[in-house]
């Protein structure tokens, strides 16, 4: 098999995004990522099919040279569900926004993560509708001023990661748009990982929502509101490498090392293969202005897949059964004879 | 006394009891057993929308019509010769359908003070309220006697109750005459398994009633319904929906595609979604999706991935898809929806047949969206039409909205078993053996003749495009050139229309051309070639001509409507087919009979209308 580059995933589509707008981050991002999959899993460039729905993310399909499919808002999810079922030899990647996932798709989006379907859910969350120009989203902080809350939202925004950890989602994984070492990381090994994977990238939109992650992307506060989660490595994070998160049996808390008798010892361990959902999903939840946002692979278990029951089911049907054929089945049953 | 065995062309009998009395089962036995004995049948079950409604009310009465006799049996039949109620309330329901002659045959026991005000009779003569008192009516006192049946069986009381339906079925028989093998095939194959005891407690009870109904001096005459003669061959009962499900297996199998079925259980689609699934050795892959936008969604990607993807549903399923029914037309792949209407708007009448979803099928999107619809006109014909609605869709590359209709989905009928070889092959057209080698797939470039576009399945090397809801050029790249929109639009449109040159003319029974064409379409057929067949042995003559092809209408419509100085279009809704008929065919003088109860037709009102336009 030819050997891939971030070349051959480039189509020959001007690409329209705003610019500034993080989503071209995570589209080279993906384009590194893919030769990478590739060569781990020995995949052909025509297994690679891109799903989106509709925003200013779901436009990615048309700038990558693989089979796409941009649908209509919210409804990726069951697209790529649709396709995975019906071809499990395809590697189904889905790009969605957080108003597409979240808010007119969420119930598609947490049936896939119960299923456990084996597709790979990129979701670009900006905390803004971009496309329809600026009005707020199911992510957008409570009280963000936008054009449908001139005073205000007085709703509460989902966290993704709660979502998908409430739902049992057997992979979840956050990062940045400008983290691009870091998404190429995440997005092979949301790809290496069977099932339903939602890697949820934290974007910026230059236009409607600027600056709406900026403690977690600016060079002086990143160190102190983030912490990069790797597996057997101590949860320290910090501009010194001063702080670290313990468990204290009810909860996490964030501690300085060398202060109150907590040494580097006591400083938890990340496992992401581990099924400790609780942990997973403290970590998940962690906000500012208490706690870092948590970047990197929380969650990678494994579990049965969708794809693969549907698909073991009809194999062990077709072994028992005695209808092989619609003449059988026409056949079968009560049937009568008329000389 | 001596029974008198009277010969006969036909019957119509009506199961009715509480919704939890096996109603359906009875009745679906009886016409199964008929159906073996040979003879022609039709069924209609009636029943509503709740489970387990109230005991002893009108609303939670469950029916179940059958129609046995020869070769002419089109129709469950309006009127019955024998109603049997198993409580005061199926009376009450049910009384208005019994023809002057007809035998009733009640559960006396079931008769009490209480049972009678719950079903709101304000004497104790139910008979005469409802103006029966005249027909012969046969008081068994069913419940007591199933009990006494089975004191010795060790049943506990509430399961002895349950096999009430048995007794009476078992009476049935004797008064038609008909053998009950087919029954006691039907315990052994239900109870050998799990329940080996129950086997022989069902058999005694059926044939404790059967000699009950020999015994009494009550049953003024028993039946010998002549059997039918039909061609050689092998035969089986079967239901629309099931016939939908067979049919696109057909389709699967004729065409090389796996077939993918995505749905959400709606009433009275849902045993379509059933039976699918059980056929996993064929290959079939269903998925009960989350809502029934996921459905469709579901099936259409699985349609991009190179399946027979189809959806099942009924009229708010259909609207729920919409939207996804608009981008598999712009997307262009293949798409089988299965509409089994029911009684709108909104939740409507969950468990009544209509056929009112016609406009939504036509129009109902946004944007100028043709797609293909076409109608099933009888329960076996829901093969043909399932198979016939596949292949349109995959050799097209379009969505296709097949019509059923909960009259045609939970009746049944005898049918001539086919043989797949007979079938014609199913061709997708793929882009690869029809493409120029070495020359770029243009995803939405045509074929000149069909205007179809050429179908490349992801998985293949070098053929990588992409599809999507935006308007698109040839090529396949996103664009908003006006006149690119708008020829995407005709050539989307002709391309539809274009089917019409693949599907067969539209036929006229009866006279050719005159003063009246009577047209109907879908599961309306078996009630007007019946009033019809009346009609023409009366001497009167018309026209009749049946659409199963409705989006796009047969090549020769304008030419059979011109031959008639009047067209009566006779449909269970306002007027949908009339209005479209008159939009397609301009200058015809078309008239309406129309009807919305959530009923079907009967022949009767049909003839009576039918002859105040001659």
């Amino acid at each position: 098999m030819a050997i891939l580059s971030a070349k051959d995933f480039k189509s020959n589509q001007e690409v329209r995004w705003c610019p500034g707008c993080g989503d071209h981050a995570v589209l080279a991002a993906l384009q590194r990522a893919l030769p990478k999959v590739s060569q781990a899993l020995n995949y052909e460039k025509e297994r690679y099919v891109v799903v989106s729905g509709i925003g200013c993310s779901s436009r990615l399909p048309y700038y990558m040279d693989t089979y796409g499919f941009h649908s209509i808002h919210g409804r990726a999810t069951v697209i790529s569900t649709g396709i995975k079922v019906a071809n499990p030899w395809l590697t189904v990647w889905q790009v969605c926004g957080d108003g597409d996932a979240l808010a007119i798709g969420g119930n598609h989006f947490i049936h896939a993560i119960r299923r456990n379907i084996d597709i790979n859910i990129l979701l670009f969350n900006n905390q803004i509708y971009g496309l329809t120009k600026g009005q707020y989203s199911p992510t957008s902080k409570f009280g963000a001023i936008t054009k449908t809350s001139p005073y205000g939202t007085v709703e509460h925004p989902f966290n993704p990661g709660s979502l998908v950890l409430g739902a049992k989602g057997t992979f979840f994984a956050r990062s940045l748009d400008i983290e691009l070492a870091l998404n190429e990381e995440i997005m092979t090994a949301a790809a290496l990982h069977d099932g339903t994977s939602v890697v949820e990238l934290l974007t910026n939109c230059v236009i409607f929502n600027d600056g709406a992650h900026k403690e977690l992307s600016s060079p002086e506060l990143k160190a102190d509101h983030t912490i990069i989660l790797k597996d057997g490595q101590r949860m320290i994070f910090g501009k010194d490498k001063e702080k670290g998160l313990v468990y204290d049996g009810k909860k996490l808390r964030v501690v300085h090392i060398g202060e109150g008798g907590f040494t580097e010892e006591d400083i938890l361990v990340h496992d992401s293969h581990s099924d400790n959902i609780g942990l997973q999903t403290a970590l998940a939840d962690m906000k500012g202005p208490d706690y870092p946002v948590a970047l990197g692979v929380i969650r990678d278990v494994k579990d049965i897949t969708y794809d693969d029951g549907v698909r073991d089911q009809v194999k062990e049907v077709m072994t028992k059964s005695s209808i092989h054929c619609v003449d059988d089945l026409l056949k079968s049953g009560s049937v009568w004879e008329v000389e | 006394m001596q029974h008198k065995v009277i010969e006969t062309g036909d019957v119509v009998i009506r199961f009715a009891g509480d919704s939890g009395d096996g109603m359906q089962l009875t009745g679906s036995l009886f016409a199964d057993m008929s159906a073996i004995y040979g003879n022609g049948l039709s069924t209609f079950p009636d029943f509503p929308a709740e489970i387990r409604a109230p005991h002893g009310t009108v609303s939670g009465v469950s029916g179940f019509q059958v129609h046995i006799g020869g070769d002419d049996i089109n129709t469950p039949g309006d009127f019955c010769d024998l109603l049997v109620a198993m409580n005061p309330a199926a009376l009450k329901a049910n009384a208005k359908w019994c023809k002057r002659g007809a035998m009733i045959l009640i559960d006396s026991d079931s008769f009490d003070e209480s049972l009678l005000r719950k079903a709101g009779f304000q004497t104790d003569d139910p008979f005469t309220e409802m103006k029966v008192e005249d027909r012969a009516i046969i008081c068994a006192p069913i419940t007591t006697l199933t009990q006494e049946s089975l004191k010795d069986s060790g049943m506990d009381t509430k399961s002895i109750r349950k096999c009430k339906n048995m007794f009476t079925l078992g009476m049935a028989c004797f008064i038609y005459s008909r053998p009950m093998d087919y029954i006691f095939q039907y315990l052994e194959r239900k109870f050998s398994k799990k329940h080996p005891e129950m086997i022989a407690p069902n058999r005694k009870v059926l044939q404790d009633g059967f000699n009950y109904a020999s015994n009494i001096q009550a049953i003024p005459n028993t039946y010998y319904v002549r059997p039918a003669h039909p061609q050689k061959g092998l035969y089986r009962n079967i239901s629309g929906n099931q016939a939908v499900a067979w049919g696109l297996l057909a389709a699967s199998e004729k065409s090389g595609l796996p077939l993918f079925c995505g749905s959400y259980p709606i009433t009275p689609a849902t045993s379509i979604l059933e039976e699918l699934a059980i056929y996993k050795s064929l290959g079939v892959k269903t998925l009960q999706a989350e809502d029934e936008i996921a459905g469709i969604c579901t099936a259409i990607g699985a349609s991009f991935a190179g399946n027979l993807a189809v959806t099942t549903t009924s009229g708010p399923g259909l609207s729920l898809k919409s939207e996804a029914l608009g981008l598999a037309a712009m997307t262009e792949l293949p798409l089988v929806v299965v509409d089994v209407m029911r009684a709108g708007p909104s939740t409507g009448i969950p468990t009544k047949t209509e056929q009112t979803d016609l406009n939504q099928a036509l129009y109902g999107r946004n944007g100028e969206c043709p797609i293909p619809v076409i109608a099933a006109h009888s329960p076996s014909h829901c093969f043909d039409a399932a198979f016939t609605a596949a292949k349109i869709a995959i050799e097209h590359m379009t969505p296709v909205i097949l019509l059923s209709e909960g009259f045609l989905g939970n009746g049944s009928e005898p049918w001539r078993i086919p043989e797949m070889k007979d079938y014609p092959d199913i061709n997708p057209p793929y882009v690869k053996g029809l493409m120029v080698e070495g020359r770029k797939y243009n995803p939405f470039e045509r074929d000149p003749q069909t205007l179809v576009r050429r179908w490349a399945i992801p998985g293949q090397k070098g053929l990588e495009h992409r599809v999507g809801g935006l308007e698109k050029n040839h090529e396949g790249t996103i664009s908003s050139d006006p006149l690119n929109h708008e020829m995407m639009v005709r050539e989307r449109r002709a391309k539809v229309d274009k089917i019409a040159d693949f599907l067969p003319e539209l036929e006229v029974h009866g006279e050719q051309s005159g003063k009246l064409l009577v047209v109907g379409w879908g599961g309306t057929m078996g009630h007007i070639s019946s009033a019809i067949d009346e009609l023409v042995s009366d001497g009167v003559k018309l026209g009749y001509a049946h659409f199963d092809y409705i989006l796009p209408l047969p090549r020769n419509t304008r030419e059979v409507l011109a031959a008639f100085d009047k067209v009566l279009v006779c449909e269970l809704n306002s007027g949908h087919f009339a209005a479209y008929l008159s939009d397609a065919v301009p200058g015809t003088k078309i008239v309406k009979y129309n009807k919305i109860q959530g009923q079907p037709f009967m022949i009767k009102e049909l003839v009576d209308a039918i002859k105040k336009e001659l």
